[in-house]
């Protein structure tokens, strides 16, 4: 999901940029007023680890192999502020030494993966935690996290991506939506395997604090939830507002409509592709997302099972 | 894997070597954002900007066989974003277009990493104030990524070579007990990172 240079237009990569620099200070702050001086080495050597872990790969169907992004897994293990700062650096490492992922873009692909990917992944994993207070419901979050942040972050960066105008928002998203529920699929099993092989080998390091959370984190998160709506406003809604043709106005008078509506999207060769009674495959990807949620929901609640009561036997 | 694996060529030197490194970061940054900013119809300024890299990696006496293997690695990852482009009217110019600036750009950070020390980049990101706990988990990564990738390929080795027909459900659970373990063994050395710096007088 790195974006290269040359894919982003000015605005998006400013607009990226801005959104990503709010959320990595807002990080920064916390953990320069947070963390504890013998953790420092931690989150370095956190970040060469989250770049090795993507070096791991997986075989996913057809001969083809993926990897971890880790964001969730970071912020899991290591509070969401840093694992933003975390992934930013593993970016910024990728972007200025091996050329993965523009310099220009890497606004954006901060706000996708690190943003998105660790702080919004958090969001989701406290969010599951609220109903699932017990061991399972730690793993069945994981999966979730880890699943529904990627695909949020897949489906950003092809708002981007047609933001810029180099791809009609009409394949950019079913295309780059539907491979990421495939791929974070890997993201959320391995994610959770992954956890509950730390778990068995150092239950310290993902032993709870008695209180669930400190106390400024439901304040960051707030923070990072307004900068991600900001995000999802302004690099998928001018597009997802051409199918309730109702918001199409409002777009119209926010500015968008350069972005939004004078696109020639009427040739794409994409066209012709409909599920009957569902219109448009923008419309379909939107269903198919929905019902990956209850699938992935389904398959996370039994490897939550699976892997809490293998937990108990050994123990 | 050596330690300077990737970035090997940094330490050469060459005129481009020699050269201040937030000179060499400023070009490079005003390069990309020109690329990405000029409309293709200027075809001149590409032509320009590519004769100007080329002698960049001549001047700086990188082997341009290098050069290509790192552009041609590359190349994947933004041919997999730019064929979507495709399908659209004029899309094959669209395609063409996408790639002659990606390539530029992808082109000039091979050669500005392969003739900046990191060390040098990360004395500019101080001087322009960035924050000092993210140079130091910049620095920190850059000295032990090699570290940890190596420690991972040596993990994956040694389960590649206990395993004889692997099914798709026990390599997922490798790959994952890897991670797992490396996560493990990383907060374990940064334990004893931490130890180390403070006995040197870290801060």
């Amino acid at each position: 999901m790195h974006i290269p240079d040359g894919f982003l237009d000015l605005k998006t990569a400013v607009a990226t940029g801005v959104l990503s620099t709010a959320a990595v200070g807002i990080s920064l702050r916390r953990l320069n007023g947070s963390l504890p001086r013998r953790k420092v080495p931690l989150m370095g050597l956190a970040g060469a680890f989250v770049f090795a872990a993507q070096m791991v790969n997986f075989p996913v169907a057809g001969g083809t192999s993926g990897h971890l992004m880790g964001g969730v897994l970071a912020a899991v293990l290591l509070g969401p502020a840093a694992g933003v700062v975390v992934i930013t650096s593993v970016l910024i490492v990728q972007c200025l030494l091996f050329a993965d992922g523009g310099i220009v873009a890497l606004g954006a692909n901060v706000f996708n993966m690190g943003v998105i990917g660790s702080a919004g992944g958090y969001a989701i994993y406290r969010g599951v935690r609220l109903l699932f207070r017990n061991e399972r419901g730690r793993y069945l979050a994981v999966v979730l996290a880890a699943w529904g942040s990627t695909v949020l972050a897949a489906a950003c960066c092809a708002g981007e991506l047609a933001w810029s105008g180099i791809v009609p928002w009409r394949s950019a998203f079913p295309a780059m939506t539907n491979v990421h529920m495939l791929i974070a699929i890997g993201e959320a099993v391995i994610s959770a395997l992954a956890f509950s092989a730390i778990a068995a080998a150092r239950p310290d390091i993902v032993a709870e604090e008695p209180r669930s959370a400190p106390v400024h984190e439901g304040k960051d998160l707030l923070l990072y939830g307004a900068l991600i709506t900001i995000g999802v406003v302004l690099f998928i809604s001018p597009f997802a507002s051409r199918w309730p043709d109702g918001l199409e106005a409002v777009a119209a008078k926010l500015g968008f409509e350069s972005a939004a509506v004078t696109r020639p999207l009427v040739a794409s060769p994409l066209e012709g592709y409909t599920i009957p009674g569902l219109g448009s495959p923008v419309a379909a990807t939107v269903i198919a997302g929905l019902a990956g949620t209850c699938i992935v929901f389904t398959g996370g609640f039994f490897l939550a099972r699976v892997l809490t009561r293998r937990g108990r036997n050994e123990a | 894997m050596r330690h300077d694996y990737i970035d090997r060529y940094a330490r050469l030197d060459s005129p481009v070597h020699r050269l201040p490194a937030p000179l060499k970061l400023a070009l490079a940054l005003a390069l990309v954002i020109s690329t990405v900013v000029v409309p293709f119809s200027a075809f001149l300024y590409f032509v320009a900007c590519a004769l100007f890299l080329f002698s960049v990696i001549l001047l700086a006496r990188l082997p341009i066989s290098f050069v290509a293997i790192r552009l041609l690695t590359l190349e994947p990852l933004a041919a997999g974003v730019a064929i979507l482009a495709v399908m659209q009217p004029d899309g094959l110019f669209v395609l063409i277009r996408i790639l002659v600036k990606t390539n530029l750009c992808l082109l000039t950070m091979v050669l500005l990493a392969n003739t900046t020390p990191f060390a040098g980049i990360l004395d500019v990101l101080r001087s322009l104030r960035v924050p000092p706990l993210l140079i130091t988990v910049l620095a920190l990564m850059y000295r032990y990524v090699f570290l940890l990738i190596d420690q991972s390929e040596r993990m994956t080795r040694a389960r590649k070579s206990r395993t004889f027909v692997p099914r798709r459900g026990s390599r997922w659970k490798s790959a994952a007990g890897i991670v797992g373990q490396l996560f493990v063994r990383s907060t374990e050395r940064a334990e004893r990172i931490y130890a180390a710096m403070t006995a040197r007088g870290w801060r």
